[in-house]
């Protein structure tokens, strides 16, 4: 379908939105799946050799790359024996007619500081062994997040871009005689907590339904988002961050929907996600 | 000044070590909350509000036409919010200016008030909102859009509900209303803090904004909500209060 474009927002036809939601009403969406089924997803790691790591996540056509460089560092005052931490993301030109080259819009915002959150508030980077010398040097961990093609749902398959390229991650080789890096090292990963690993999940609603992982015509007609980020907890899920998105307000009932889902989808998810992230 | 009621729902939170907090508060109980409309002569509508010590001011401008043209929407007036942190609203100064946090809350702000309010009456136009924190001990979004709604109602705009605003969280095991600054960053012992920014609206008290960042069960969640539900009735009637004292003279 061709995109039309107004001021940066996707603009959908009525008789597609109409369409999308009358289908939505039997439970069935455009492209064959269910309301509550993801799109298949498919991670291809290596993408860089030059990196600690670069990974490409799809979830159907939708297909971001991620990668983390680590660099030297001052710590910050406040913590001086901890690594620092940075996202950013790239939505960029290529991936939608929607986006334009130059200084990150809110979307990229958004989504950048929303993945920044999660990985750094659940301790998931052990910052501690980042230390370098104590008050003077330190690792700094970035992340680096790079649209290719907006399929829609571009917050979770960043999100899982950016938790599979950290998996992955390899230490640097300090060279302490001239305090450079030497490439990074083969084998040995960057300090993680792979316990508390989470991913997110979010969902729309669409006409009356409630729809995960949605396209980018979906996308385009959603009254709101609910990213839901979800660990585990001796084996039950256990929320760790949630971002609403979008004018529209959420019920009780949608609410209870959305939990709902939320918990069935991480136990059938979280094994393989798992998997993907730590190799 | 309004003092802050206690209405008791329920704590399914476990006994955790955070038992008791520094202010004297109960664990339900909200900061006491001041409000009022009217305080920039100069503007369409304007209003304070402070939950302790957080203190945030809103500016309403507009409905106005929109500049560029080809940003203007013919169906419907826009809404426009930005928000910010005054450069000594904190212990380190912040570089004035936006910056990415700003820009998000500006943007969840957004949302939330766009939610309730109804611009197309305004085709073409713009209402602008600005937020801005002169003094912040933690919840200054709610505390902005709380003073955001007021500037909006003040400013005559047409609304279909009003929105109130609160942070609930997860200190350890134990729920709290309202959090501090050390509740809401600085306690990082046993299970830490989650902090939950909630925003309801004030007939069918839909969510109209959420954030969340820490651990927390779906039970606990759920009973989040409740809490942020009767806090929010008690702010609702500041700031409707707040308003009946705004007298008939616009400016207050």
């Amino acid at each position: 379908m061709r995109e039309i474009v107004k001021m940066g927002k996707f603009i959908m036809p009525n008789l597609q939105k109409e369409k999308i939601e009358s289908y939505l009403g039997e439970g069935k969406r455009l492209d064959g799946r269910k309301a509550e089924e993801f799109r298949e997803i498919s991670v291809e790691t290596g993408v860089s050799k030059n990196s600690s790591s670069a990974v490409r996540v799809k979830y159907g056509k939708t297909e971001v790359l991620a990668g983390v460089h680590l660099a030297l560092a001052t710590p910050y005052p406040d913590s001086p024996d901890s690594g620092t931490f940075m996202t950013s993301a790239e939505l960029h030109p290529m991936a939608s007619q929607q986006f334009d080259i130059g200084r990150p819009g809110i979307n990229s915002i958004e989504l950048a500081r929303v993945i920044d959150r999660g990985i750094r508030e659940s301790g998931f980077i052990d910052m501690k062994a980042l230390c370098i010398k104590k008050g003077e040097k330190v690792y700094q961990v970035f992340v680096d997040i790079f649209a290719i093609n907006d399929d829609g749902n571009l917050m979770d398959v960043a999100g899982l871009a950016a938790l599979i390229a950290l998996g992955r991650a390899r230490m640097p080789i300090y060279n302490e005689e001239e305090d450079k890096i030497d490439g990074y090292d083969e084998k040995k990963g960057i300090p993680l907590n792979k316990e508390v690993l989470s991913f997110s999940m979010t969902f729309h609603k669409i006409g009356d339904a409630i729809v995960a992982d949605v396209s980018k015509e979906e996308e385009a007609v959603s009254k709101f988002r609910l990213t839901i980020a979800m660990g585990d907890n001796e084996g039950k899920p256990r929320i760790t961050a949630m971002q609403k998105g979008l004018a529209g307000t959420i019920s009780d009932k949608d609410m209870e929907t959305i939990l709902k889902l939320a918990e069935s989808k991480w136990s059938d998810m979280f094994p393989k996600i798992r998997e993907d992230v730590f190799g | 000044m309004a003092a802050p009621t206690t209405q008791s729902v329920p704590l399914k939170g476990k006994k955790g070590i955070y038992t008791k907090r520094e202010d004297g508060r109960k664990f339900t109980d909200v900061r006491p909350m001041t409000a009022k409309v009217g305080i920039v002569p100069s503007a369409d509508g304007s209003a304070s509000f402070s939950t302790g010590k957080t203190k945030a001011i809103a500016v309403v401008r507009g409905p106005r036409t929109l500049h560029p043209q080809h940003m203007q929407n013919a169906r419907t007036g826009i809404l426009r919010v930005s928000y910010g942190m005054m450069p000594f609203s904190v212990e380190d100064r912040i570089r004035p200016g936006p910056n990415r946090r700003a820009e998000e809350i500006g943007k969840v702000t957004e949302w939330a008030l766009s939610s309730v309010v109804d611009l197309s009456g305004f085709p073409n136009t713009v209402v602008d909102v600005f937020v801005q924190i002169p003094q912040a001990d933690a919840g200054t979004r709610v505390a902005g859009i709380n003073a955001a709604a007021l500037a909006l109602a003040h400013a005559g705009i047409p609304m279909k509900e009003m929105v109130s605003a609160i942070g609930v969280g997860k200190i350890d095991k134990t729920l709290v209303v309202d959090l501090d600054k050390f509740e809401d960053s600085e306690f990082h012992d046993a299970e830490g803090s989650t902090d939950i920014p909630i925003v309801l609206t004030s007939r069918k008290k839909e969510i109209a904004l959420l954030q969340l960042d820490g651990k927390i069960s779906v039970e606990e969640f759920k009973a989040v909500i409740e809490l942020g539900k009767v806090a929010c009735d008690d702010i609702l009637k500041v700031q409707m209060d707040a308003l009946k004292n705004a007298g008939d003279c616009k400016n207050g």
